[in-house]
């Protein structure tokens, strides 16, 4: 009897695997076709049509975006500039207010919660933001109408505080008996503690800002403030952009128009675009499931 | 009840008297604390708080020479303007259509995966799933919309060539031109980007299950899926309830990225695609203010209260799933 369940749990098992196996073919392998078409020449694409797997290896659109295409370095950096300083930003700001509202002695504790709450609930909508960021703050064209929107993010916050009222009050406790500021608490304690936690947030504050595309679409008229996503959004819908590209660039080769990687060359950029991404992922992955216990964020 | 009221209070003199802090006692004993949190609290009073007061511009025929409080006052102009028009129809049934379906699709398929994933125990296996599963919640919309577009490009999109191979088709479908088959391409790209992140989120609640609760199931001859139906799912059920509660308030929201990014600005494939995101975006970018914060307006309110009464219904039927 107990042969027969344990080898019908065994097959159940392979079956599930499988099942896996599949759904992660199905992630996969629509971005692997991305990298496939853009290592194809444009003259395979117009005879082929696209293909998962390239009928020749051609790294012509790379060469040429490292070479000649100036704005995509630009919007690079653009990019970089902006994660880095968001990421930071946020993630300090956040959790120092994570940990204001997960002490359980703060008396403005519950006025603080529903204050940040609320904003959960009901916000002006995208005219007065925008009114406000643009004849207010004037933040047109600059990298703050990159980095502001989105900055702190109340669920996020509140993810922190449940991670931070896991450490045993005794210890923090201990800590203000011996005379410790709630800032040295806050640095010397509460974050090295919560490692798994910031490292989440961060990923996920990360993740925002490198792929944020609407602030720039709101916000930046200069090409040299696109960020890449926002780049790639234009080129994807306009060729022109990429004509412009080349006169910037000084590329005054336009009869050899055809010569260019059109079609490689965007898929080469949003393969550039998800590279970094899928590089960091992997070392953020193990903290992640432990960070992630959304269910228990209320209260 | 008393009877633990008494016992608690026995240490305390007769005529004992809470002890009642001044205001200012209070606040030099939280002041502190209180800065630490302040930059986010000022952040949210500045970028959420502050643009509430703009809710006005609804009610105005904004004109930007004249600012927010110059412009002249019209009434619910806005409002009629907007609920007289068919947009205002074709978004809301698009949003409700498309947000009942991500409701019920998301909580389904990302408990059978996250229920699926648990049975699983091989440490390196599982590692791979999950990073397979929630790689596509790492690209952006616009990232999205490339790859669909490698799908559905008329000419070189492998969607028609496979068509052409497999299925015979005679002329290649012009996707971004015609909208009917948007109603099964978005929600296919829906599930494809989010449905491994909302697994993920439950079979994280999963981790939290003590397993003594298997061992003396097992003992009692339990089977499995008896197991998964009486003991695993329910450990499910407060996330499965708050991530619900939360959709349900949020039925009129869309994600304004996927709905911009994937159609890639066509507007003939706008009467299965608009949502009420896409509708106030454009009004924006047209230049109509005031009808663009209307309809925010609108969209804002009864998503409160849809969140307010979801949150009621489920505090009724059993408090310990409410969200407050």
């Amino acid at each position: 009897m107990a042969q027969v369940i344990r080898t019908s749990e065994k097959i159940s098992k392979i079956v599930i695997h499988a099942f896996f196996l599949i759904l992660s073919l199905v992630f996969i392998v629509p971005i692997w076709v991305l990298f496939s078409i853009s290592v194809t020449s444009d003259a395979d694409i117009i005879n082929y049509g696209y293909q998962i797997i390239p009928k020749a290896i051609d790294w012509g659109a790379y060469e040429y975006i490292f070479t000649s295409a100036a704005n995509i370095l630009t919007a690079y950096k653009v990019t970089i500039i902006i994660t880095v300083v968001g990421t930071v930003l946020s993630t300090v700001i956040g959790a120092m207010c994570a940990y204001t509202i997960s002490r359980p002695d703060f008396a403005y504790r519950s006025k603080v919660t529903f204050y940040m709450f609320f904003t959960m609930l009901f916000g002006g909508g995208m005219v007065p933001s925008y009114i406000l960021m643009t004849q207010y703050l004037h933040t047109q064209n600059t990298y703050w109408a990159l980095i502001l929107p989105g900055m702190i993010s109340v669920w996020n916050v509140f993810v922190m505080r449940t991670f931070f009222q896991q450490i045993p009050s005794s210890i923090i406790e201990s800590a203000t008996i011996d005379g410790a500021s709630e800032m040295k608490i806050f640095v010397s304690i509460i974050v090295p503690l919560s490692t798994p936690a910031l490292a989440t947030i961060g990923l996920l504050q990360m993740l925002g800002y490198w792929n944020a595309w609407a602030p720039a679409m709101l916000y930046i008229t200069e090409q040299k403030l696109y960020p890449l996503q926002y780049l790639l959004q234009t080129m994807l819908r306009n060729m022109q952009e990429i004509m412009k590209n080349i006169e910037l660039t000084g590329n005054t080769n336009m009869i050899d128009l055809s010569n260019l990687p059109m079609e490689s060359m965007r898929m080469a950029m949003a393969v550039l675009a998800i590279g970094p991404i899928l590089l960091v992922f992997p070392f953020f992955q193990k903290y992640f499931v432990q960070g992630l216990t959304v269910g228990s964020v209320k209260g | 009840m008393l009877a633990t009221q008494q016992t608690a209070n026995v240490n305390l003199p007769e005529n004992y008297v809470p002890k009642r802090y001044s205001a200012w006692h209070t606040f030099k004993k939280n002041w502190t604390l209180l800065c630490l949190g302040l930059p986010a609290l000022l952040y949210l009073l500045v970028f959420n708080y502050i643009p509430m007061i703009g809710i006005v511009i609804g009610f105005k025929n904004f004109k930007y020479n004249q600012g927010m409080f110059g412009s002249d006052w019209v009434g619910l102009n806005n409002f009629k303007f907007f609920f007289q028009s068919s947009d205002a129809w074709r978004v809301t049934r698009n949003a409700l259509g498309y947000n009942a379906f991500f409701i019920v699709s998301g909580v389904v398929v990302a408990v059978i995966m996250a229920l699926l994933l648990y049975e699983l125990s091989n440490k390196i296996l599982i590692r791979f799933y999950q990073i397979t599963m929630f790689i596509p919640h790492l690209l952006s919309w616009v990232v999205a919309a490339y790859i669909l577009y490698a799908f559905l490009n008329v000419r070189s999109g492998m969607l028609n060539q496979w068509g052409r191979e497999f299925l015979g088709w005679a002329k290649p479908i012009d996707w971004y031109n015609e909208p009917g088959p948007w109603i099964f391409v978005i929600p296919i790209a829906h599930i494809w980007k989010g449905v491994g992140m909302s697994a993920l989120v439950y079979y994280a609640s999963l981790m939290g299950i003590d397993t003594e609760y298997f061992e003396a199931a097992s003992i009692e001859g339990a089977t499995r899926p008896q197991i998964t139906r009486y003991i695993t799912l329910p450990f499910l059920y407060p996330t499965i309830t708050i991530l619900s509660i939360m959709a349900v308030g949020k039925v009129f929201n869309s994600d304004f990225g996927m709905f911009y990014q994937l159609p890639m600005g066509s507007s003939m494939v706008l009467p299965t695609t608009d949502v009420i995101e896409t509708f106030t975006f454009r009004a924006l970018q047209n230049g109509s203010m005031s009808l663009s914060t209307a309809v925010g307006l609108v969209q804002s309110i009864v998503g409160l209260c849809l969140v307010l009464f979801t949150n009621w219904v489920v505090k009724k039927i059993n408090p310990e799933n409410a969200l407050y």
